[in-house]
């Protein structure tokens, strides 16, 4: 195992961030945390990377145990925190040149590693890091925490406040990163990005609801959902709050998604039900479970 | 939705130096409407938002808001406009009622009124049981929902939220959308950016800039059918794809 989490309780003044979590991460996969704030992502991170311990439970990363062999640990993973954690005042290059000093190597050495993120900031070298925009700032973190070559890379929301465009590129970026060998984990608040991961770790409010592939998650979905479209789209969700067999409606998109309570729905029956409502335009049909659905059935037990 | 203009915006720029970061962009947003305002990190969306709620000066062109003129008249458009960010949201050691009433007397309402107000949230929000709660102790949620209800505190005419769901977990996310939906079908106009392409569909209509900007700008099913998209976020990575940000 690359990561092993046997157990691991966290509470801050008597506020408990996490709770009793074990998961295993395998070498060379891409392992997702996916949850919103208040999760516990990021206290899991700090223990992780030994900047934190953990009131109860184990460790083990890369062979090690966080406690005894904190040092070692740090050698050999690489950690990109949510918040830029730069030195601001030093420029891109000398950023660079003093982290591949501390883990004892140069930028030279591992340059096969990093070359294509820092030859997109290459041409800002002798700009200081604290005057990079947003997506510059995050891809010189990422070459800082890549530069003595780990063997796990550890990124607390990277793509937190990203655009969508900025997001599918950095994607891009880590599944390239993998092919090279390293094991990632990587947590993010957007369950779009879970189906980008091996497997994923959905959590919320310290608890991790299900550990599994993203296509295994979906799969498991227990309901049918139908999707459901009116010209009065407001007005929709509130009358399907008064349909007698609802189990569950959610916006998504231009649409709203629809559990029924029972297996059996007729799908004129609600039709109907929704024209004598007054609605127009009545679109419903059938459509696949995405994580964000079973993220909501499971959080809402 | 009535045809009344609430934001009219005529080639409206902002120059730093060369740099163009707002370059000539027009719209208008109708009362009551839902306005999504879309683009990559840095195409200008943020300090096109800052000439709109008066705390940027143009370089040229204009604008009203609320029916104020963003070039001489910022402080009654401060006056009359309801704003939100997650990076701006309530003061933590002061509790929910004191949270509210500071606000309340920031905009200039009366201790009757703030009273009122406070009233109608608590049956509204089910806000019984936290009303003397510091706001520091509350779930994220529950603080973008009181945030939002604050920047509605003196009945503007519109609200600017900037990005109100980040980090929101995906149940509270829609209860926050409700919200917006049930402020909207009061007239309130919701002027709203977002990095979540399915809330984007929510709006009535979204506009995305690309470089300073509008590229495009409608209801979000013809944006689809235009660039052949099944959801918004296609179409984003088809038009934002086109620029170089740096």
């Amino acid at each position: 195992m690359s990561i092993s989490l046997n157990h691991i309780s966290k509470a801050y003044n008597g506020i408990s961030a996490v709770q009793d979590i074990s998961f295993d991460v395998n070498p060379g996969e891409l392992f997702g945390i996916i949850g919103p704030d208040g999760a516990g992502k990021t206290t899991l991170f700090r223990i992780l990377t030994t900047l934190l311990l953990a009131d109860t439970g184990t460790v083990v990363v890369a062979g090690m145990d966080v406690v005894e062999d904190y040092i070692a640990i740090r050698k050999s993973v690489g950690y990109m925190p949510g918040r830029f954690s730069l030195y601001q005042d030093l420029t891109v290059e000398e950023n660079l040149q003093f982290f591949a000093t501390i883990f004892g190597t140069t930028l030279e050495k591992n340059y096969d590693l990093i070359k294509e993120i820092y030859e997109q900031i290459a041409p800002f070298k002798t700009r200081r890091a604290g005057k990079l925009s947003g997506g510059m700032k995050q891809k010189l973190a990422l070459c800082c925490a890549l530069i003595h070559k780990p063997k796990v890379l550890f990124l607390d929301e990277p793509t937190t406040g990203v655009d969508p465009v900025s997001r599918k590129e950095f994607w891009d970026m880590l599944k390239r990163l993998q092919a090279k060998g390293i094991t990632i984990l990587v947590s993010t608040p957007y369950m779009d990005e879970a189906a980008l991961c091996d497997r994923v770790a959905l959590m919320q409010g310290g608890h991790i609801l299900e550990i599994d592939s993203p296509q295994h998650i979906v799969e498991n979905y227990p309901k049918v959902i139908y999707e459901i479209g009116a010209k009065e789209k407001h007005k929709l969700i509130q009358v399907l709050r008064d349909f007698p067999n609802l189990y569950s409606v959610y916006p998504f998109g231009e649409f709203v998604h629809y559990t029924d309570k029972r297996t059996d729905l007729a799908i004129p029956e609600l039709e109907n039900f929704l024209k004598s409502k007054g609605l127009s335009n009545i679109y419903i049909g059938l459509t696949e479970p995405t994580i964000e659905d079973v993220f909501m059935e499971l959080a809402k037990k | 939705m009535s045809e009344e203009k609430v934001i009219k915006v005529v080639e409206l720029t902002k120059k730093f130096g060369e740099f163009l970061a707002v370059d000539a962009i027009s719209f208008e947003v109708k009362a009551g409407e839902i306005f999504g305002f879309l683009g990559a990190n840095g195409a200008g969306k943020t300090t096109a938002m800052k000439m709109l709620i008066g705390i940027s000066k143009p370089s040229s062109g204009e604008a009203s808001v609320a029916g104020f003129d963003v070039n001489t008249q910022t402080e009654l458009i401060k006056k009359n406009i309801g704003y939100m960010s997650q990076k701006f949201a309530l003061y933590d050691d002061l509790t929910v009622r004191e949270n509210i009433t500071f606000f309340g007397g920031i905009y200039g309402l009366t201790r009757s009124t703030v009273k009122e107000k406070i009233k109608v949230l608590v049956a509204d929000l089910k806000l019984g049981k936290i009303i003397d709660q510091q706001v520091g102790a509350l779930p994220l949620g529950w603080k973008q929902k009181l945030s939002f209800s604050v920047s509605l505190l003196h009945d503007p005419k519109i609200v600017f939220l900037d990005e109100p769901t980040g980090g929101v977990d995906p149940i509270t996310r829609r209860q926050f959308w409700e919200m917006i939906y049930n402020a909207a079908d009061k007239g309130t106009t919701i002027f709203v950016t977002t990095h979540y392409m399915d809330e984007a569909e929510y709006c009535d209509r979204v506009s995305i800039m690309v470089n300073g900007k509008i590229e495009a700008m409608d209801r979000p099913k013809r944006l689809k059918e235009q660039y052949g998209a099944s959801n918004l976020n296609e179409v984003f990575l088809k038009l934002a794809r086109k620029s170089n940000p740096e």
